[in-house]
């Protein structure tokens, strides 16, 4: 291109930004009233899996009589599109996979406060603080090691001793990825900004292993070509599902209680704006703190349930001995420090 | 690209002095372009402009410092690099390997020519990410650059390879055999007096391996290998933050601008050559062996191996399940559906571009088929927000419609129409439409009783490519397809984001079989392509 080019290349940006400009306001006025009677069916955006959540939904619909049009979609990009569908959406609950996402979506205004017998449900630190979403199930953070090379015992207990010279280049993480982020947040709460930054600096300095996410982390460790990494507990269960317990080389290590690298992120599911008095809705997030989701989810997805009085999935440490007491949830959608840690050592 | 494109390519305006088509169409080429093509031509690329607007509108609601804060982070600088050395690699070696795989099924004798033609254009119908997986089942430790280089050249290659045997079947031989007769050996001869005649074609092709591989994520992210793909892809899923990825995002844009003007800069110089085909040699079986792993290498890298990777799974999965056909028809009825409007659409969009392309220059002309190529450039999920974006601010009665969803589609793959067709529309001779106009025809009837008719088969390609492209993609179909419709692609995403890969077999398997029917039937346009001239 010659010099003038980018010019003609402007003016056409130009006319396209006028077009969009154009278009733009229109629209955000004549809004209709949400309706605040139930139509018998409503729009969940589901960032977990059809395989895994779909039969809930069934059993819902059937006890209810209530139509659920669900979009499943990855969370990350879920979120992204609620964002930019803003109260457009049509989308009346969004079912989310990690609580990062709840928290965006919340700090941008786009949740409507749950009723307190909702909000309330679930125990404080798993759930919002503001009552703008309620968390549904746990999820452990763990360390996955390659179990033919290694017994538990041999693996170190702490987040700390993963990050030592003897674990240079043998580590898998998934650094961005949004549970590895709410991780590194916690750490950051839990052991102050210093103790963090050490951390993130000399996992940086150790060569780990870079992945996309936790998946690929599992697979690896299951291939027998990574030694150890970070991921959260119900992946492996959800794998061995597939192929059998039995034939899973990769084993799961749970940090000593109270360590970051052992704290509790949940999923959960807020309240669209725009379906605020959406009965139906709002029976289906109601439902999924109801005794036989968080059953459901113990059963079929070996999760953690939140509903106090619920027993944890069999074969894995109870919850409370999993929690980080002085980690407030509501904490973590401080990512923005997160990432610029992450982004100074190079991480991401 | 396909058919004698060396014709086309004089049309871009080489010094040249002889009476000869290219000389008519530059004669064109310095008149002002008809005004509803240009009008049309600027409708088209602002099509294909939105998801710059939007990135623009996101980028810049962050403020300066934010977007100086993103560029400057080291690991920034490092995707970029990746993304530009992995473009690059892939790039060259898909053009080295693309054209001797079309210099062996043109020029030699090969028993089942036709067959192996169709096989190797079988890698197309492969997505990426199913490549990655199917070898990570056989070799579970790859990961970096060297793995993500050879399987994106391997499914790629067919882009270089298929128009390079079309321009070849229609290039001068008899250049050649001067050459050998003059002492060159094979490979000088053919360099000297073959390549120019078929690089435009070649550099054609090489276009859409260089945007492929820019935009590329499902590979990398499987291979581990961190470019700015990656980056987008952190960005959105880690922190929600729609600046900083677009921030990255226009980074993308602008390496995909450096990568298109090295193209238009590379077409610029074009000699023109004698149409006169040769026949295929004989050689002896050594010989003939030894050129099978050249034309056996990509599609046993990019659609043997991971089949094979695939078909394992399927067997040592416990939990295969009873296949849902009526699901799984459902899945193939919207996939072809939404391909074939996709295509059409596309070819719609892209022809007012490539016609003026073909015939016209200037920084106008520069500018619209630039814009054209950037939706092939960018990720499919910032496509996907960008019409988003667009349709909820434009025309929100369409939003999640199966027009907004096709309408994607068009943007992120009519670049691949865009090549097809300038090359197919600049091959026609001037002469043939000014007789027509001396007979009495308006411009318009002209048009179409001689350049339609002629440049058919190169619009068909243009078809057939967006057509497999779209039957593959995956984040946009996410974004933006209406609540509760399944293509064969989210299906096997909804099973492998569950480990069921077992389950996800066959719809992995239909999905590469579905593709693979344009594919076959693009190694047959390009022959008849060929003959039609």
């Amino acid at each position: 291109m010659r010099t003038t080019a980018p010019l003609s290349f402007l003016s056409l940006v130009t006319a396209g930004l006028l077009l969009a400009g154009c278009a733009a306001p229109a629209p955000t006025e004549s809004e209709p009233a949400p309706d605040s009677t139930a139509d018998g069916a409503f729009t969940l955006y589901s960032g977990r899996d059809e395989a895994l959540i779909q039969p809930l939904i069934d059993l819902f619909e059937e006890q209810t009589g209530i139509t659920v049009d669900v979009r499943y979609g990855n969370t990350a990009e879920l979120g992204a599109l609620l964002l930019e569908e803003g109260d457009r959406t049509p989308a009346d609950v969004f079912l989310s996979q990690d609580a990062g996402a709840l928290g965006a979506l919340s700090d941008a205004g786009l949740f409507a406060p749950l009723p307190d017998d909702i909000a309330g449900a679930v125990p404080a630190g798993f759930t919002s603080t503001d009552g703008t979403w309620v968390g549904v199930t746990g999820r452990a953070r763990v360390v996955v090691y390659d179990g033919e090379r290694f017994t538990a015992d041999e693996l170190p207990d702490t987040i700390d001793d993963y990050v030592t010279d003897e674990w240079n280049g043998r580590l898998g993480v998934a650094p961005g990825n949004a549970s590895f982020q709410s991780f590194v947040t916690a750490l950051r709460v839990l052991e102050g900004e210093d103790a963090a930054a050490e951390w993130v600096n000399s996992l940086a300095a150790n060569g780990p292993q870079l992945f996309e996410n936790n998946r690929a982390i599992l697979a690896a460790a299951n291939e027998g070509v990574l030694d150890a990494g970070l991921i959260n507990h119900y992946y492996w269960f959800a794998s061995a599902a597939e192929v059998g317990v039995d034939n899973m080389r990769a084993q799961l290590k749970f940090l000593t209680a109270g360590d970051a690298g052992s704290m509790v992120n949940v999923t959960g599911a807020g309240l669209l704006t725009s379906a605020a008095d959406d009965a139906d809705a709002l029976e289906f997030v109601r439902f999924l703190v109801s005794l036989e989701a968080q059953t459901y989810f113990v059963e079929q997805t070996y999760e953690y349930p939140l509903l106090p009085g619920v027993d944890a999935p069999a074969g894995l440490p109870s919850l409370d001995g999993l929690v980080n007491p002085e980690l407030d949830l509501s904490d973590l959608d401080d990512l923005a420090a997160t990432q610029r840690l992450l982004a100074d050592a190079g991480l991401i | 690209m396909i058919v004698a494109p060396e014709l086309a390519s004089s049309a871009a305006g080489v010094p040249d002095a002889r009476p000869t088509p290219a000389a008519l169409s530059r004669l064109s080429a310095h008149r002002r372009p008809p005004l509803a093509l240009v009008v049309a031509a600027i409708v088209a690329a602002s099509a294909a402009a939105i998801p710059l607007v939007y990135l623009v509108v996101r980028s810049v609601e962050s403020g300066l410092p934010t977007i100086v804060e993103t560029l400057a982070r080291p690991r920034v600088l490092e995707y970029a690099a990746n993304s530009l050395g992995l473009a690059a690699a892939t790039t060259a070696s898909a053009l080295v390997l693309g054209t001797a795989v079309a210099f062996v099924l043109t020029r030699v004798r090969v028993p089942f020519a036709r067959t192996w033609l169709l096989i190797s254009a079988l890698p197309l119908a492969v997505p990426s990410y199913l490549a990655g997986y199917g070898w990570l089942v056989a070799q579970p430790g790859l990961n970096g650059f060297l793995p993500s280089w050879l399987l994106l050249t391997a499914v790629t290659v067919p882009y270089v390879s298929l128009p390079v045997a079309a321009a070849l079947r229609g290039a001068s031989g008899d250049l050649e055999g001067v050459a050998r007769t003059l002492g060159r050996g094979p490979l000088r001869a053919f360099i000297v007096a073959t390549w120019p005649s078929v690089r435009p074609a070649a550099i054609a092709g090489s276009l859409l391996v260089a945007l492929y591989a820019l935009s590329d994520f499902g590979l990398v992210a499987m291979m581990r290998f961190q470019t700015l793909t990656w980056g987008i892809n952190a960005a959105y899923s880690a922190s929600f933050d729609r600046a900083q990825a677009a921030t990255l995002a226009l980074l993308l844009v602008v390496l995909a601008l450096v990568v298109v003007t090295g193209e238009r800069a590379a077409r610029r110089q074009l000699p023109r050559a004698a149409a006169r085909a040769i026949a295929p040699r004989t050689v002896g079986r050594v010989t003939l062996l030894s050129f099978l792993p050249i034309v056996a290498a990509a599609p046993l890298v990019g659609v043997a191996i991971p089949m094979l990777g695939l078909l394992t799974r399927l067997l040592e999965a416990e939990t295969l399940r009873a296949i849902d056909a009526p699901r799984l028809l459902g899945a193939v009825g919207s996939t072809v559906g939404v391909a074939l409007a996709a295509a059409a659409l596309a070819v719609l969009l892209a022809l007012p571009i490539a016609a003026l392309a073909a015939r016209h220059r200037g920084r106008l002309v520069t500018a619209i088929e630039s814009v054209g190529y950037l939706g092939h450039a960018l990720p499919g999920i910032v496509v996907g927000l960008s019409l988003v974006f667009f349709a909820l601010a434009v025309v929100p009665v369409l939003y999640q419609s199966i027009a907004v969803l096709v309408f994607a589609y068009a943007v992120l793959f009519m670049p691949k129409a865009i090549g097809t067709m300038r090359a197919g529309l600049g091959d026609v001779p001037p002469r043939l439409i000014a007789v027509a106009r001396t007979l009495g025809d308006s411009p318009l009837r002209a048009w179409w009783r001689v350049t339609v008719p002629l440049a058919l088969p190169s619009i068909g390609i243009g078809a057939l490519l967006v057509a497999i492209a779209t039957m593959k993609e995956l984040p946009a179909t996410l974004l933006l397809r209406p609540t509760g419709v399944q293509t064969l692609a989210t299906e096997l995403w909804n099973r492998t984001v569950v480990f069921e890969f077992g389950a996800a077999a066959p719809y992995a398997a239909l999905l590469v079989l579905v593709a693979a029917v344009p594919a076959v039937i693009l190694s047959g346009v390009r022959s008849a392509a060929k003959e039609e001239l």
